[in-house]
């Protein structure tokens, strides 16, 4: 680049640069209305007290949805344990969840690679789950896993075991395994979907040659696949935790208001809409925001320093 | 005499809508829960065709919140698609700023409503609805198995408790899936109404006292939380914990449930054509919650508004004023079985021969514990999101009854200082 840029000069780079601008503008434009207006304008209400109850026009208010002190009192969202709650939940649910999701995709991914007959339809109908919108699975899943007369208990009873039907979506212990488990079930399809694309990937010939220098099966996959599929699997988890860190609808239809399993979204649509106060919950939003923009910093950097150090080893 | 005064009203319903009737279209949005979107079409055409105007129907969600957000965003943003409104009896508090007061066009017909419905249609002294229809909650019960065991119809909830645990066993023999009690126990705007007849019926207050000043940690309370988390897993299923209405119906209408407490639409539905257990139900005021306790069920039930950002505010009253009136009332009572919120309707030959039990509800509804949405104003929503989830944990064991309590109590004195009502 610098060697190119020294032989045609600046007046080369100068309009390679404003062409690329001019290219990029359109989109530049509809990022900043699309994702950057409702951005700006989120944190903005929540520096006011708008509210959807009251009539008046909303009053700046400054930080005070986020912390303020008031006769011995520590209000706004970042005083509120129901608010620490939904983060703890989240957290938990991304971290737990997109584990289970990346072990599964790879193992899933490994076996749809494999030659064997009736594999396209396989592949296909591995991606049911990942098609099916999330609010009707959620629904068919509340229903299967009723606790009188759902499926699963039904099942598991027969097969023995369990002794008594579970209370899956009610018991404050079981509700968030629940949660997980129906997430689980939606989206390692499209963990498995990347990974396998990866798979797909990687020429025949690098085997060839572990197999000849005697590498058994378990060795060709730790130091020869996994770390081929490394960037593909890396960035089906970031595009998961992405989605695990906002989940909303997967236990709205679920376990709709339970505290056991409510995560940030849910929290900052109970106060904006369910109590009307549109600051408070778009103060709430915002540091939805900010607790994913730094986790998925962690994860860049956790990968980076993960890939670098994979690169070394070899 | 009080035929004449039909008449009067008549006339004058018919002078004031003919005043108005320049030929506009109102845009109603009703519930379309079960028959109810039929029932208003019904009505709202009935009066288009007396009036000369048109009616647009706006279905809404099913699910009760879910219609309180489309409302509240509709309202906030001034819209003027929507001239009237549906609400639940506790949505006038959140919603008063932008409804108009309708004292004016109601006129002498307020008088007639049962005054228990009234008071939950006004709010800040306006009176921001009309009460379309009442809803309390109720005891339905199997006749044929209390009758197989030679028990009576519980008078206190120790008793339905005993009751139902004695039948339970027995019947488990046959049916494993038989339990003794279903209610609303999901954390959600169900359990703060379950939670509040409890409360009530042992002689206490309903959580905020009506000056506003929270009174939840009393010994009413702490004793009927207590009582009711024994339920659990004894004579309730655990998952009650996440029933709602229609969950908790679905078990008791398979025949899976001795006792239910729910609202009175269950009953209709309980013995239709295709229901299990047709014929075989019963229906009572709940228990009291000792002997010296009280029947009492909580105040639910629909009502109808005008918006503020309507452009045609007046018509618009005008069918609300219809739709809500007597003659109204009694069609609706008659073919879609919904409680009139007219005192003189609970004795109308034709209205008890259609729905028997209307009789023993009107004392009920007279008497019922209402929710405190008035006494909180616009943070309604965030009181009850409270007691419910204080309720919760309780009967999930998570805390005890008097724990619960006690955070509930701090948690909603907090609440008023953030709040300020």
């Amino acid at each position: 680049m610098v060697s190119r840029a020294r032989k045609y000069g600046f007046a080369w780079f100068d309009r390679v640069s404003s062409n690329a601008w001019m290219l990029l503008a359109p989109l530049l434009l509809a990022l900043t209305l699309a994702a950057g207006w409702p951005l700006a304008r989120s944190i903005w209400l929540s520096l006011t007290d708008a509210s959807l109850a009251g009539a008046e026009p909303a009053r700046f208010v400054g930080l005070r949805n986020y912390l303020a002190y008031a006769d011995g009192i520590w209000f706004g969202v970042l005083a509120d344990p129901d608010w620490w709650r939904a983060v703890l939940n989240t957290l938990l649910f991304t971290i737990v969840s997109v584990s289970l999701e990346g072990l599964l995709g790879v193992g899933i991914a490994l076996v749809l690679n494999a030659q064997f007959p009736g594999r396209a339809l396989v592949r296909a109908a591995v991606l049911v789950p990942w098609a099916v919108p999330t609010i009707v699975s959620a629904k068919m899943w509340s229903w299967m896993l009723n606790d009188q007369f759902g499926i699963v208990n039904e099942v598991l009873l027969r097969v023995g075991a369990i002794q008594t039907p579970l209370a899956w979506t009610a018991d404050p212990l079981l509700s968030m395994v629940t949660v997980v488990i129906v997430d689980v079930w939606k989206t390692t399809p499209f963990v498995a979907l990347l990974v396998l694309a990866a798979l797909q990937m990687i020429p025949r010939s690098v085997f060839e040659a572990a197999r000849v220098d005697g590498a058994n099966p378990l060795q060709q996959f730790w130091y020869l696949t996994l770390p081929l599929i490394r960037p593909a699997l890396w960035v089906a988890v970031v595009f998961r935790a992405l989605d695990a860190l906002r989940v909303f609808d997967l236990i709205y239809v679920l376990t709709p208001n339970s505290a056991e399993t409510m995560s940030m979204s849910s929290y900052a649509r109970q106060q904006a809409i369910d109590f009307q106060d549109l600051g408070y919950g778009s103060a709430a939003s915002t540091l939805l925001f900010a607790v994913m923009a730094l986790s998925i910093a962690v994860i860049m950097v956790a990968g980076r320093v993960r890939l670098t150090q994979g690169a070394v080893s070899q | 005499m009080r035929r004449a005064r039909c008449w009067l009203a008549a006339v004058l319903l018919a002078l004031s809508t003919n005043l108005a009737a320049a030929g506009e279209t109102i845009t109603i949005a009703c519930s379309a829960l079960g028959r109810e979107l039929e029932l208003c079409r019904e009505g709202a055409q009935a009066w288009a065709q007396a009036t000369g105007n048109q009616v647009r129907l706006v279905p809404v969600p099913n699910s009760a919140s879910e219609r309180l957000a489309l409302f509240q965003q509709m309202l906030a943003a001034q819209a003027t698609d929507i001239d009237v409104f549906q609400l639940d009896v506790v949505w006038s508090g959140i919603l008063a700023a932008h409804l108009v007061d309708l004292t004016a066009f109601a006129g002498d017909a307020l008088r007639e409503h049962l005054p228990a419905t009234l008071a939950g249609a006004k709010a800040r002294g306006r009176l921001v609805a009309l009460p379309w229809y009442a809803d309390v909650g109720v005891l339905y019960y199997r006749k044929d198995l209390l009758e197989k065991y030679n028990a009576p119809v519980p008078q206190t909830w120790r008793e339905l408790a005993d009751t139902a645990r004695r039948i339970q066993a027995a019947e488990r023999a046959s049916d494993a899936r038989l339990w003794g009690l279903v209610f609303q126990g999901r954390a959600y705007e169900g359990l703060t109404c379950n939670a509040l007849e409890w409360i009530a019926s042992r002689g206490g207050g309903n959580i905020v006292a009506v000056d506003g000043k929270p009174q939840a940690d009393d010994a009413a309370a702490r004793s009927a939380l207590r009582e009711a988390a024994t339920w659990i897993n004894d004579i309730s299923p655990p998952g009650v914990l996440n029933y709602a209405e229609e969950e908790a119906r679905a078990l008791f209408q398979s025949g899976h449930a001795v006792f239910m407490r729910n609202w009175p639409y269950a009953w209709a539905l309980a013995n239709a054509q295709d229901s299990p257990v047709r014929g075989r139900v019963g229906i009572a005021a709940l228990p009291a919650g000792d002997d010296t306790g009280q029947h009492v069920g909580t105040l639910g039930g629909g009502q109808l508004s005008v918006s503020r950002y309507s452009p045609r505010a007046s018509t618009a009253a005008s069918l609300v004023v219809y739709l809500t009136s007597a003659a109204e009332q009694k069609r609706r009572a008659l073919t879609g079985g919904y409680n009139p919120t007219i005192a003189r309707l609970y004795t109308d030959p034709e209205v008890l021969a259609a729905n028997p039990f209307f009789a023993m509800l009107q004392p009920l509804i007279e008497h019922a514990v209402a929710r405190p949405s008035g006494s909180v104003g616009t943070r309604y929503n965030q009181v009850s999101a409270k007691i419910w989830s204080a309720v919760h944990r309780a009967l999930t064991h998570q805390q005890s009854a008097d724990a619960a309590l006690q955070e509930l109590q701090r948690d909603l004195e907090r609440l008023r200082r953030v709040g300020r009502w």
